[in-house]
């Protein structure tokens, strides 16, 4: 077995090197090779990890039979032993006193991940629950962004006015994207999101006489709080605005808890087992009553609904929005973080939002290498590890029947 | 210049983008063909052909040979940049294909635009994020005719076009392996059974699509001037609107589709607001997959079928 593995060793070492040398060993016009071949020597030493890891499992497989269980399997099973009210009082409570403890970037870099956490949950309805592979979903945080922006500056609409606007424009958004897709086969359905969020962005960008084109729109409000207070004419409405850090963060995290708490009742409810069952099989899903056409639609304009409520926040929090918010690569971090933390799983959503977003942050160095990182671990996450790092209750039942012997929710 | 001669430029111009937009469909309509999964990272090949084009080029630039040795320059840039996308498309298929061939198509979609995001921004990190300039090897000087001129560098890359074309149709038609690919579009199971080696046949495929593509990359960097590691990303679109259009896994579709979407875009940005002929493409292909699926020249159907 060794001798077939450093034979493969070979051959992947020789491809490696064709492909790396040329590409990385110039730059503009001279030949440096150094760089390819550190590159080279980082692929090699995960290959031969890799060869090791399987000899080792190979020859423990020898003694012991037994499968093993995965590492987030035990943590999962140490985390479920104590009543679940207690872990989420525990992430809520820390959830909650973040912001005392941290400085204003820390508190940045988390309203950013709870934004990602909502637009993850929105898209894991289209993506996790309903099996449609969306990859224009920016497009719907887009439409919030600027269905608040343009209400705020031409008409002044407050924040709560122009939110629900916002979520029927996105849910709109949704249903126009949704209705001629609504027979196309996976493949398809994703090129034409893809051609329809760039549609967005690019209308953003060239319709200079309402979105103010690539300069983009400034100037939005805050959202505001209203308080009653006594003033000199007697009892009145008091505005406050969030314009600091900490209170945008708790702003952000009741939406998201809001958020989790929707997405949950939705997963559970019979629309979601609906959507499931279209994910699963279609024409099964149809034959058995579920109205396929009104359900696909209901994934796409709540998914967009989400979006659009995240999309008016971040407008709101900047006071500023332009087209090259909204990139096809946004769509794609959105589609990482659902695939990271596994398909249709609600808890793997929010803690691939928090290490996806917030790990470039923190190692600062290794920001330029974020989205091959990302491009990286969306391949070898679904060759490796399709159900995602914490795989949602159902399609752990369905990939380990072993693991998941008696109902638990 | 008067009108009829203006058409008459905007015709030569949209054959011309048109060939190099029929060039990449092949490469999607082949890979579809034979996996019935779209090649999301057909268009980071079809830059990394570009950008391996560019380093041959300026090299073999300062060794005075596009001076001297013009033909033999253009034979070694195109095919060093043909053969190297050939093996990256192995790799690809090697890497992001075929662990998940009996996964669901979910799956091998998202492993393949993962491939896609690594690609683009491998390349980004290696080959930088401005413009790559390419030499300019043709000089301005061309055919006049009837007022529209055409250069020699578009000339001489639609011929090379053609003849990509044609001997990929008389490949995929009169040899053993062009047989072996059409068996295995048409039926895998019975293919295998019939005696052809499918993982061979899948291989030479994401060997021959990537290379059409990669050689569209070096002719639009040789017209364009410039490569980005990004610029794959619309071509990709274009192109795959043009394979939907001609039919997806129909060759002669591919071509078609690809003159049409040239055509639309060129003649859009000559009457018509250009900012917007990007957003055109993206409706017409949109308005194609909703009101005729299986395209112009197929035979396939986009629409669930099972």
């Amino acid at each position: 077995m060794i001798q077939q593995e450093l034979k493969k060793l070979v051959v992947y070492a020789f491809f490696l090197a064709v492909l790396l040398i040329p590409m990385l060993g110039f730059k503009s016009t001279t030949f440096e090779p150094g760089r390819a071949f550190k590159t080279l020597g980082v692929f090699l030493a995960i290959l031969v990890l890799n060869i090791i890891v399987k000899a080792v499992r190979s020859r423990k497989k020898e003694e012991d039979l037994r499968p093993k269980k995965p590492w987030v399997e035990s943590i999962r099973e140490r985390i479920e032993r104590y009543p679940k009210i207690y872990t989420l009082g525990g992430l809520l409570a820390v959830a909650a006193i973040f912001p005392l403890f941290a400085d204003n970037y820390m508190i940045d870099v988390g309203i950013t991940c709870l934004i990602y956490v909502c637009l993850g949950l929105g898209l894991n309805i289209v993506v996790g629950l309903c099996g449609l592979l969306d990859l224009g979903y920016i497009a719907f945080y887009a439409v919030g962004a600027y269905t608040y922006s343009l209400l705020n500056l031409t008409f002044g609409l407050s924040f709560w006015t122009a939110l629900p606007i916002g979520i029927v424009l996105g849910m709109v958004a949704g249903c126009i994207i949704g209705y001629p897709t609504l027979k196309m086969r996976g493949d398809y359905l994703a090129i034409v999101t893809l051609g329809f969020g760039e549609i967005v962005r690019l209308v953003l960008n060239n319709w200079d006489s309402l979105t103010a084109g690539p300069n983009g729109l400034f100037g939005m409000k805050r959202p505001a709080l209203y308080y009653p207070s006594f003033g000199e004419d007697g009892l009145a409405w008091a505005t406050y605005y969030l314009k600091s850090l900490p209170s945008l963060y708790y702003f952000i995290l009741i939406i998201a808890i809001l958020t989790i708490i929707g997405v949950r009742r939705l997963d559970n409810s019979r629309i979601g087992r609906a959507w499931i069952a279209i994910r699963e099989d279609e024409v099964a899903a149809e034959l058995s009553g579920v109205p396929t056409t009104w359900i696909k639609l209901l994934a796409y304009a709540l998914g967009a609904a989400f979006a659009s409520v995240a999309g008016a926040f971040f407008a709101a929090k900047l006071s500023y929005t332009n087209p090259n918010f909204f990139l096809f690569m946004e769509s794609c971090i959105v589609l990482c973080i659902v695939v990271l933390g596994g398909v249709g799983s609600i808890p793997g959503i929010v803690v691939a939002a928090f290490v996806l977003i917030a790990a470039p942050e923190v190692f600062r160095g290794l920001e330029n290498y974020r989205m091959l990182a990302f491009g990286g671990i969306m391949t070898t996450m679904m060759i490796l590890k399709p159900e995602g790092l914490i795989p949602a209750t159902r399609s752990r039942r369905e990939l380990h029947e072993d693991l998941a012997t008696k109902p638990k929710d | 210049m008067d009108l009829s001669s203006f058409i008459l430029q905007q015709i030569i111009n949209a054959i011309f983008l048109g060939s190099i937009y029929a060039l990449i469909a092949l490469g999607y309509t082949m890979v579809y063909g034979i996996i019935e999964l779209i090649n999301f990272a057909h268009g980071e090949l079809f830059t990394a052909g570009a950008f391996i084009g560019v380093i041959v080029l300026t090299a073999l630039q300062q060794l005075g040979w596009v001076e001297t040795h013009f033909v033999l320059t253009m034979i070694i840039v195109f095919s060093m940049a043909m053969a190297y996308v050939a093996v990256l498309g192995v790799a690809v298929e090697h890497v992001a294909y075929k662990p998940l061939r009996t996964s669901s198509r979910l799956s091998a979609l998202l492993s393949a635009l993962g491939m896609s995001i690594f690609l683009s921004n491998g390349m980004m990190l290696s080959q930088g994020v401005s413009d790559r300039p390419y030499p300019q090897v043709f000089g301005v000087e061309g055919i006049e005719f009837m007022g529209a001129r055409i250069s020699n560098g578009q000339i001489f890359i639609m011929l090379l076009a053609v003849a990509l074309m044609v001997s990929l149709q008389l490949f995929v038609h009169r040899t053993r392996l062009g047989k072996a690919m059409r068996a295995t579009a048409q039926n895998k199971v019975m293919a295998r059974i019939l005696g052809i080696d499918i993982d061979q046949t899948i291989r030479i495929t994401f060997m021959i699509g990537p290379a059409l593509g990669a050689a569209a990359g070096v002719m639009v960097g040789l017209h364009y001037g410039a490569v980005r590691f990004d610029m794959g990303f619309l071509f990709m679109i274009k192109a795959f609107a043009a394979a939907i259009l001609g039919g997806i896994g129909s060759i002669p579709g591919a071509m078609l589709g690809g003159l049409i979407i040239g055509g639309i875009e060129v003649m859009w940005a000559a009457f018509l607001p250009s900012a917007w002929k990007d957003v055109t493409t993206f409706t017409v292909l949109i308005l194609v997959l909703y009101l005729k699926p299986s395209g112009l020249l197929g035979k396939g159907s986009a629409e669930v079928r099972v």
